[in-house]
């Protein structure tokens, strides 16, 4: 009797266990830091009862080799920039096309939207749409290094041992722009664009004598500069708006080639087992209500129509310090990368940071 | 009957270590085999040959690296064995037996912070407007602050911090089972300290040594964190290589192939260590 007693209960468990998950759906986000905050998150699950949000923070490199691991399983919501969805794509399959029915695309902005549709079209289906941009390019302190304009001026050896980059393909593409070379136009001729990355190569070898270290994350980037060890570097502009918040003669400066300019977009793992609660949290958080705790968060400017107006009082200052209209007119956006350009770059980078020269 | 139970009890004992092997080592392994045979020809298309391998040595970068950081990692381990031999003595010989448990609890200290805030506690210590420069330009002793930080030295005296505790451990435990009798006949028979060290001590705590040097070497030639903080603009360590090969280059086939190349490289260093200094691992690491 007591056994049978048992079992029952047990019985009456495990139908309980597996009827809760059924219920409870999960959405498993992948994404940068701070692009999921607690607040919005909270909202969220207030709307959404049913639906279970999970955080994994990541960078492009790594969501990318995490999907590649699984085929694509494992999350159901990844944030990559733009020009992470084409070549990905085609050489692992780790995406899923977009019902862009689902998606309340009304109040996006429309170049924006445009322009990551162009970028993540294969084969008339397409994988992305937009969430978030913001650039990357040049800070430094106005009272140390006043006239810094240009990528090539943290080889200038006036401010030898006072200048920082990160080694990254960000500071080639900068690098060759600088030279008056357009690197994204030499994406379709790859001989062209093994000719510039040599000059570039060459560039920032010799450079090396003048860079104090090459950062490798917000954190230290911004203990170099409040320090006042380096007078200016190459950033994200969301760490210069950071900075800008903490000592106001640190500004973000758009190089006079062009900032250059990444989107974070929305894009479904191939193997992505809650694409509705995914779709759900796109519009979600497009909404302008939330754009505007989402851009407090990320320090990012939303891609919605007038996203610029829903950022932070701080931050909408730092920008406005930092870009006028012509600058804005002057982004240069991140070009597809097409396969193969990956390799040369990371060769171009391994032998600038085995080199003991300069 | 009794031979089956004994049986069973062993097959029961030895499970989790055979499973442990095998799934988490000998599995993952062949799989990383398989990986760096591979080659890409075309996007999603993959043919077999020695490509990734043969990339290595057409690329002097790359051994460039891997020799930079086995001469490093040699260079830890003798600074560690250097300075861990004395504090090993020091606790098992020298202190009294109350002493010995708080030393040994002291060295054990560092271990309860992880990787990361130790070395960014160096990091703190020693960059330009770190603590070490400016008591340094506050003291007098130089007049501009001085950047300790983002080169060789430091990542070796990080490395040496990290590890030295693998050192003092299997050391502490062969010199504590070392008869003091032994150390005072070598004195009655007219040795002096440098005779009874290498004479007695130092054979006596050989298989700690090695233990001690294979540990060190292994854990410093396979590190990651300390090498990427604190170093600087020049300083390469392969684990980086091979980082970068898996997930910026989104080059699996010879991040496998590098990641095969570094545990060759340190089995044969070990290997030539235990033959030059006439060792055998049954004599020393399994004797202990």
């Amino acid at each position: 009797m007591r056994i049978k007693k048992t079992v029952a209960a047990l019985f009456a468990a495990s139908i309980l266990a597996t009827a809760v998950p059924a219920q409870a759906e999960t959405l498993r986000l992948l994404t940068w830091g701070s692009y999921a905050p607690d607040n919005i998150i909270k909202m969220f699950e207030e709307k959404y009862p049913d639906i279970n949000v999970e955080v994994t923070f990541s960078n492009n490199e790594e969501m990318i080799a995490k999907l590649r691991a699984t085929g694509g399983a494992g999350f159901d919501l990844a944030q990559p920039s733009h020009d992470r969805i084409y070549a990905a794509q085609l050489e692992y399959d780790i995406y899923k096309p977009l019902d862009l029915s689902k998606i309340d695309t009304s109040n996006m902005s429309v170049p924006l939207l445009d322009g990551v549709k162009a970028n993540t079209t294969i084969e008339g289906e397409v994988y992305a749409v937009p969430h978030q941009w913001g650039t990357s390019g040049l800070m430094a302190d106005k009272t140390k290094a006043p006239e810094f304009a240009g990528w090539g001026d943290l080889c200038d050896p006036k401010y030898k041992g006072k200048t920082s980059m990160r080694l990254k393909r960000t500071i080639l593409l900068g690098t060759a722009f600088a030279m008056g070379e357009d690197p994204f136009a030499a994406y379709s001729d790859l001989d062209k664009y093994q000719d510039i990355l040599d000059q570039v190569t060459e560039k920032l070898i010799s450079c090396k004598d003048n860079i104090k270290a090459y950062w490798k994350g917000g954190d230290d980037l911004s203990a170099m500069m409040l320090s006042g060890e380096i007078v200016a570097s190459e950033t994200w502009d969301s760490t210069a708006y950071k900075l800008f918040g903490e000592n106001e003669n640190i500004v973000f400066i758009p190089p006079e080639t062009g900032a250059l300019a990444w989107i974070d977009t929305f894009a479904l793992p191939r193997k992505g087992e809650a694409d509705d609660a995914a779709y759900k949290w796109i519009n979600f958080v497009m909404q302008p209500e939330i754009v505007k705790l989402m851009s407090a968060s990320t320090g990012a400017i939303a891609a919605v129509e007038g996203g610029k107006d829903l950022l932070p009082d701080d931050k909408k200052a730092a920008v406005n310090a930092a870009f006028s209209d012509d600058d804005i007119k002057n982004l240069k956006f991140f070009a597809n990368i097409p396969p193969g350009v990956e390799d040369m770059e990371g060769k171009a980078l391994e032998r600038i940071k085995a080199a003991t020269g300069g | 009957m009794q031979k089956d139970i004994r049986r069973l009890s062993l097959i029961l004992l030895f499970t989790p270590f055979a499973l442990w092997i095998v799934l988490l080592i000998i599995l993952p392994h062949i799989g990383m085999v398989i990986l760096s045979l591979r080659e890409k020809v075309a996007p999603r298309v993959y043919e077999y040959g020695l490509a990734n391998y043969i990339d290595f040595i057409n690329e002097p970068i790359y051994w460039n690296t891997l020799l930079r950081t086995g001469m490093m990692s040699l260079l830890v381990t003798t600074l560690a064995l250097l300075i861990g031999f004395p504090i090993a003595y020091y606790i098992a010989k020298i202190a009294g037996n109350r002493t010995r448990g708080a030393l040994f609890l002291l060295c054990l200290i560092p271990l309860w912070v992880s990787d990361l805030i130790r070395a960014f506690g160096w990091i703190l210590l020693l960059r330009e407007t770190g603590v070490v420069s400016s008591t340094l330009v506050w003291a007098g002793i130089i007049n501009q602050p001085i950047e300790f930080l983002y080169n060789d030295v430091t990542v070796v005296v990080g490395l040496v911090y990290t590890v030295i505790l693998f050192m003092i451990v299997p050391l502490v435990s062969t010199l504590d089972g070392m008869d003091n009798s032994m150390i005072e006949a070598g004195y009655n028979l007219g040795g002096n300290g440098p005779t009874v060290l290498r004479r007695i001590i130092i054979p006596y705590a050989m298989p700690g040594i090695v233990a001690g040097c294979i540990v060190v070497f292994m854990l410093t030639a396979g590190s990651y964190l300390t090498p990427i903080l604190l170093g600087g603009k020049n300083s390469s360590w392969f684990t980086e290589q091979i980082y970068d090969q898996f997930i910026t280059r989104y080059n699996w086939e010879s991040g496998a192939a590098f990641g095969f190349l570094l545990l060759a490289f340190t089995s044969i260093v070990v290997w030539l260590g235990l033959k030059l200094s006439g060792q055998t691992l049954s004599t020393t690491v399994a004797k202990s």
